[in-house]
């Protein structure tokens, strides 16, 4: 079973958001950067498959200088080895599928798995579109993956509102990657050995140019105009009571009356 | 001149709430735009009459038994097909589990950009400007396209559902469904129900009422639930509830869960850690509860109560229960 998970370096999620002082963007100053959480499950779910049913584990990831310590964590996890598209494009996430679809095309590869969404922008958008430029099938935010013995067709489960979604699919195609998906919460931890062996897995630097695309297609389809902190909330009441009935009585009636939010 | 269409989501033979409140922005759209409000619907014809109400003058119907289950690549074909004939000027679906599979596709193949899980969305000098949060709610940033078609997925109760008007009659254009034989191949066979779930969806909920690590136990759970089924609430958890496996990962909210925006957030034994205010700050009330009054979730919450959550929260179920009872 040969996979290619796409990864995203981005701000760990303690990260408290500011914003750069000359450009509509993340400031960032510092900033830890890891695998985007989604991702790292992927990584988990593919490196399980692998000891499962063999085959081999490429990640790929778009970025600058700084993402080749995260593909070499990834290496470090257990993956066979890296392609890093070496550039620092400020680009929308279907541009990003399209440079990605590009850099996996040659690859060895049965399954393209993603995270359901990078927690930087959220956009979700790299899953799906991935699967439009590869010609292949694509299903979003998975839960499930059984891949049939002859590593030709896969049982998917994918999550829907209050309800999950079973079909099956030729392979190979993209899935993006759910918490939970066959039951994956945590990705493993690189072991201090692995850390090791992972300096000397092939890790391959790209440019746009080696890729073969031209600069239209991949000119930004969106931009980002504007980037602001959400207004800060202002510190509410606090409820003054005697009994718990007296408190909740209140809050009702707050909920009712002031904030006129609560209809009962 | 620009039409604003609508991509609408059929569930259980119904149009969703989300696809309603996109018809009401994207008549308003239209309105700046000087052009039509359209929808596709793929699903029966009979629904076209409820798009109308809501809003559509022009809903391209189609209507054909083997695409009854929603599939990425057949609905895909089907919506970008109609996109690269009528070229519409935006193209909006809601930010659920089907408008994030679907535009992002059709986005791809028609060569649009496209902007997902907006908070709202304006038309200016001609274009397309959406906003939406980043970092699950810590930023908020404003976003312009540069391509001719622009697309967009509003996220649920961001944007209120205009009245409908029943008399309506919109255009319905049938569309000849031509779909190769792979993209039907990926159609989903069944939906099932998750016996996890709760009946109402944490992204979708107009009030939500969540549990944290002051629970103490999965058990405890039962009081937060009981108080969502008298609001009418859905019930959602914070990471650590999640983490220690009292609640799957589909309750979670916050920065690796759901972000949300309901018109009440009550948070009860939740302290607050960053990722799961990113997650819930949007929310138009919050209401914490929590016995420790140096809680970071104080300082964003509208209403606090300091206390004991186990006396708390059973009491606001009884006084809303007498409050329903009075009528």
């Amino acid at each position: 079973m040969n996979t290619v998970v796409c990864i995203k370096q981005v701000p760990d999620t303690e990260t408290k958001v500011k914003v750069h002082p000359q450009r509509p963007a993340l400031d960032p100053e510092g900033v830890k950067w890891v695998i985007s959480p989604y991702d790292e499950l992927a990584i988990e779910a593919a490196l399980r498959m692998k000891e499962k049913m063999g085959g081999t584990v490429t990640v790929v990831s778009m970025g600058p200088q700084r993402v080749e310590e995260t593909l070499r964590t990834a290496l470090a996890m257990g993956a066979d080895s890296a392609v890093h598209i070496k550039e620092d494009l400020d680009v929308d996430a279907i541009t990003v599928a399209r440079i990605l679809a590009k850099a996996i095309q040659g690859l060895p590869r049965d399954l393209v798995l993603v995270g359901k969404q990078a927690i930087d922008d959220d956009s979700g958008q790299v899953g799906p579109a991935l699967g439009e430029f590869l010609g292949v099938p694509s299903v979003g935010i998975a839960t499930k993956l059984e891949v049939a013995a002859d590593k030709k067709s896969a049982k998917v489960s994918r999550q829907i509102e209050g309800a999950e979604e079973n079909l099956e699919i030729p392979l190979p195609a993209v899935l993006s990657v759910q918490k939970g998906l066959n039951g994956i919460h945590e990705p493993r931890y690189p072991t201090l050995p692995n850390i090791m062996k992972a300096k000397s897995k092939p890790l391959k630097a790209q440019a746009l140019k080696d890729l073969g695309l031209k600069p239209e297609e991949t000119a930004p389809r969106t931009q980002v105009a504007e980037m602001a902190l959400p207004p800060p909330r202002k510190a509410g009441k606090l409820i003054e009571y005697e009994t718990p009935q007296e408190a909740a009585q209140k809050l009702l009636t707050l909920l009712r009356e002031e904030a006129k939010l609560l209809q009962i | 001149m620009s039409d604003i269409w609508v991509v609408a989501e059929v569930r259980d033979g119904a149009v969703k709430r989300t696809t309603l409140e996109c018809l009401g922005k994207a008549r308003e759209l239209a309105g700046a735009a000087g052009g039509k409000t359209g929808a596709v619907l793929i699903g029966p014809e009979g629904l076209a009459k409820t798009l109308g109400a809501h809003g559509a003058q022009r809903v391209f119907v189609a209507d054909d038994p083997r695409l009854k289950n929603y599939g990425a690549e057949a609905y895909a074909a089907i919506v970008s097909g109609l996109v690269a004939q009528h070229k519409p000027g935006a193209v909006l679906a809601g930010a659920t589990s089907y408008g994030k599979d679907l535009l992002p596709r059709v986005a791809a193949r028609t060569g649009a950009g496209l902007a997902t899980d907006c908070t709202d969305l304006q038309w200016k000098d001609g274009k397309l400007v959406a906003l939406r949060p980043v970092y699950a709610g810590k930023a908020r940033t404003t976003v312009t396209f540069t391509t001719p078609i622009q697309m967009a997925t509003l996220r649920p109760n961001a944007v209120p559902v205009p009245p409908a008007n029943p008399g309506a009659a919109p255009e319905t254009v049938k569309v000849p469904v031509q779909v190769d034989d792979n993209a039907l191949k990926t159609i989903v066979k069944e939906t099932a129900k998750t016996a996890t779930g709760g009946a109402i969806e944490l992204t979708e909920a107009s009030i939500i009422c969540s549990g944290g690590r002051g629970m103490k136990d999965p058990a405890n759970f039962k009081i937060i639930h009981d108080l969502a089924a008298e609001l009418g609430a859905a019930v959602g958890a914070s990471r650590a509830v999640v983490d220690a496996g009292w609640k799957p990962h589909s309750f979670q909210v916050g920065q690796t869960g759901k972000t949300v925006s309901p018109n009440i957030y009550i948070a009860s034994g939740i302290s607050g850690a960053i990722q799961h205010l990113a997650g819930m700050s949007s929310s138009k009330c919050i209401v914490a509860i929590n016995k420790d009054p140096n809680a970071p979730i104080f300082k964003v919450a509208d209403y606090g109560i300091v206390g004991d959550l186990f006396q708390i929260v059973p009491a606001l179920t009884e006084e809303a229960r007498k409050l329903k009872a009075k009528g």
